[in-house]
């Protein structure tokens, strides 16, 4: 096609007019300009005023605004500590073990609706019709029920039908443990703990300082799991020139789990179960009652909503793929993970952020089951007993936002990994 | 980063507003013709709604007196539920005229909080309650105990500090309500239940057995409670404040619900005859009329008529009068003179 327009004609075309102020107005390139910045003014001035009113108000009530609360002995006590915590520490230091424990919950729970959104997407779509309806049930059900209630039905459900540390004592106790090593009770489950004889002392990183076995343990599990990267790079390298794969599943096994063992020998790891003494079991880990009704609560409740995203991703993939793909041999379960799955994560992961967001943002509900998140300790409690409501309500706002921003501009990034590459 | 500032700028104005008042808080309660009290969400006893939705109790008897004196209408009045945790924002954004709901007198909340405490309606103390199956007698055998507890609450920092003072640990279970708390407690999901002793009695009256469970023998800490107000109104806090005189003032001169009327013709007393506005025109001072305070107990009664209609011996409550008993009688009840 050829062009019409002629470049010279465009240099000649009618001089600039002299500007004029009417212009702001009647001009088109102009009048959006004008329009935004008339906007912008009365956005400032609507945001003058308010906090003006703020000021005014708190003058009015003799209230200051301070963040001096933070320094403050806290003077509660926390279930859940991540990180060594008792009731003489700060406000700042409670508002830090509520927001570890917000980070916990947050990871556990997008691991859970991940597994069983994916599970459940693909198994929507099978050709199985009890299987696809059963997972449809699921769906549904969880979908269209609020997330607040599912995490009450899992607490009250953990809270009044398992049996109390008490129903364990006895020669001919009403209830036993599990294999002697995990104990599900009215407040929570016991499992087993692992510790260590070696210890290598902690890591000083400023407020928090994690055991350096655990941050050695880690450091060993990433490089095999970078190791194991290498390793099949090069069996795809071998593949693409000789046609070929070599056999690496031992050899990635080996990679993956063997120095993680050999640390664990090396340092003289051990299981510590718990024991029933006292009023409760002592010892072990305890998961308590309000973590697992907020995980069950938020994972299988995002769960759903993930698996209708996979499920549409992969409707959106043609079936020409799966017809092209079954016609070259692949099975059914290969043709899933090799060519429909890698095409439809770019449907998926941006409403998966979302999903994520959300669920992350709604571990907020946990002092519904008083689950100590950073809304009970800094956005509850210490806004309660130092009445601090603005400082505390803008700081939780703050880390909110922050913590919501790291985590889609994580996956933006995988999202720009995994997108369809246009060459 | 822009539309963070400005998103809380909003938020920041949205707990600002309504703050700002015009009007006297007596002004806004005859306008709107109601008076709205801040109250429990239900303990039995203090302010819980009975079977008709109507709300009864000790507390709510004090709101109702009030309405009587302000209003001439001990039914005016609207009572608001609220938790441990929202009572102060909606007192202090003027959701509710007055808080009548267990809440502890303390320094922070009366200086920092910028609340005005007009007074106490009733002395109370920290306990723990337990099951009798569970063999305890002492709250020093509660080493390693799970303990259900309200947060935002003076019981949740006593309770941190009784155990850390006696070397003893416990797993706290917080709960945001007293219904809350209860349930926990009786799945046994906590080992023990901790608030004041007034409220455990309450909730173990509300029991389906309560004889299974004890309440402990030590007491804590001291838990004056009584009704708050916004700072800042003085008029309005002097209200509320000889309201409640009023009604501990007439248990004092021996004035009831059932001879009012009958000291209201006149008598040689003449500070009950100030008290029931047969002289010195106390109520036109306040911003009333004369019969304020007779209107109160008339509605209610006085305070000992109060007491035990509501949460007495007589009552499934069962408190004996102890600490506030008048003190006359040994008690701390001391209203000053009506002079």
């Amino acid at each position: 096609m050829s062009s019409t327009t002629d470049p010279r004609a465009a240099e000649s075309a009618p001089p600039k007019r002299a500007f004029h102020p009417s212009m702001l107005l009647y001009d088109q390139r102009y009048r959006s300009i004008t329009i935004q910045i008339f906007a912008l003014f009365l956005l400032m001035l609507g945001a003058a005023w308010l906090i003006d009113n703020v000021i005014n108000n708190l003058r009015l009530l003799g209230r200051t605004f301070s963040f001096n609360f933070l320094s403050q002995s806290a003077g509660y006590d926390i279930n859940q500590r991540p990180i060594e915590y008792n009731s003489q520490m700060t406000h700042g230091r409670a508002a830090l073990v509520g927001f570890l424990n917000t980070v916990i919950l947050a990871v556990m729970g997008c691991a859970l609706a991940t597994i069983l959104g994916v599970l459940a997407g693909v198994l929507r779509l099978s050709k199985n019709w009890i299987v696809s309806r059963l997972v449809t049930v699921y769906v549904e059900v969880f979908r269209n029920i609020p997330t607040l209630i599912w995490i009450l039905i899992f607490g009250a459900v953990m809270a009044e039908s398992m049996p109390a540390p008490s129903a364990f004592r006895g020669d001919d106790p009403a209830s036993s443990m599990i294999f002697d090593a995990i104990a599900i009770t009215n407040r929570g489950v016991y499992v087993p703990a692992i510790l260590f004889t070696t210890e290598l002392g902690v890591l000083p990183l400023g407020p928090v300082s994690p055991s350096l076995n655990w941050v050695l343990v880690l450091a060993v599990l990433v490089a095999g799991i970078f190791a194991n990267k290498v390793l099949i790079d090069h069996a795809t390298r071998v593949q693409n020139a000789t046609g070929i794969r070599p056999k690496t599943w031992w050899k990635s096994l080996l990679v993956l789990f063997g120095p993680v063992i050999l640390i664990f020998l090396a340092l003289g790891a051990h299981l510590e179960y718990p024991e029933l003494r006292g009023f409760n079991f002592v010892g072990g880990t305890h998961l308590r009652n309000s973590l697992l009704a907020m995980w069950l609560g938020l994972g299988i409740y995002t769960g759903a909503f993930i698996a209708e995203i996979v499920r549409g991703g992969i409707l959106a993939i043609s079936k020409g793929q799966t017809e092209a793909a079954f016609a070259l041999g692949l099975q059914p379960g290969k043709t899933m993970r090799l060519v429909i799955l890698p095409q439809a994560l770019r449907v998926i992961i941006p409403p998966l952020i979302s999903q994520y967001l959300n669920l992350t943002k709604n571990t907020s509900l946990g002092l519904a089951v008083g689950y100590m998140d950073l809304r009970s300790t800094l956005g509850g409690i210490t806004i309660n007993q130092t009445g601090r409501e603005l400082e505390g309500m803008l700081l939780l706002m703050a880390v909110y936002l922050a913590i919501s921003l790291t985590i889609s501009g994580l996956m933006n990034v995988y999202n720009s990994r995994v997108k369809l590459k246009e060459r | 980063m822009k539309k963070t500032v400005f998103v809380g700028a909003l938020t920041a104005a949205t707990f600002g507003a309504g703050m700002v008042h015009a009007q006297t808080t007596l002004e806004t309660i005859q306008n709107r013709g109601e008076l709205i009290c801040g109250s429990n969400t239900g303990q039995a006893g203090f302010g819980a709604p009975d079977s008709n939705g109507v709300w009864q109790g000790f507390d709510v008897g004090f709101c109702r007196a009030l309405g009587a004196a302000v209003l001439n209408d001990p039914n005016a009045v609207t009572f608001v539920p609220l938790t441990s945790q929202t009572r102060f924002s909606a007192l202090a954004s003027g959701e509710v005229d007055v808080l009548a709901r267990n809440t502890t007198w303390t320094f922070v909340r009366d200086v920092d909080l910028n609340l005005t405490f007009v007074g106490t309606n009733y002395y109370d103390g920290q306990g723990f309650m337990v099951t009798r199956e569970l063999g305890v007698s002492s709250a020093l055998e509660l080493d390693g105990a799970t303990v259900c507890i309200e947060t935002g609450t003076t019981t949740e920092l006593n309770l941190a500090d009784y155990f850390r003072v006696n070397n003893m640990s416990y797993e706290p279970v917080p709960v945001d309500t007293a219904a809350e708390a209860q349930q926990q407690y009786l799945a046994g999901a906590c080992d023990v239940y901790t608030t004041d002793v007034s409220a455990l009695a309450s909730s173990r009256a509300a029991f389906a057995e309560p004889g299974d469970h004890a309440i402990l023998p030590e007491v804590i800490s001291k838990e004056p409670l009584g009704p708050v107000v916004r700072h800042g109104d003085d008029q309005w806090a002097d209200i509320v404040q000889w309201t409640l005189f009023a009604l501990i003032a007439a248990e004092e001169l021996g004035v009831t619900s059932a001879n009012m009327e009958e000291l209201k013709a006149g008598g040689n007393n003449p500070e009950i005859n100030r008290l029931l506005g047969v002289e010195g025109g106390f109520g036109e001072m306040l911003g009333l009329d004369n019969d304020w305070a007779a209107r109160a107990i008339a509605a209610v009664g006085n305070y000992g008529e109060l007491f035990s209609s509501t949460i007495g011996d007589q009552t499934p409550i069962g408190l004996a009068r102890g600490l506030n008993a008048q003190w006359t009688q040994g008690g701390l009840l001391y209203a000053p003179p009506f002079r």
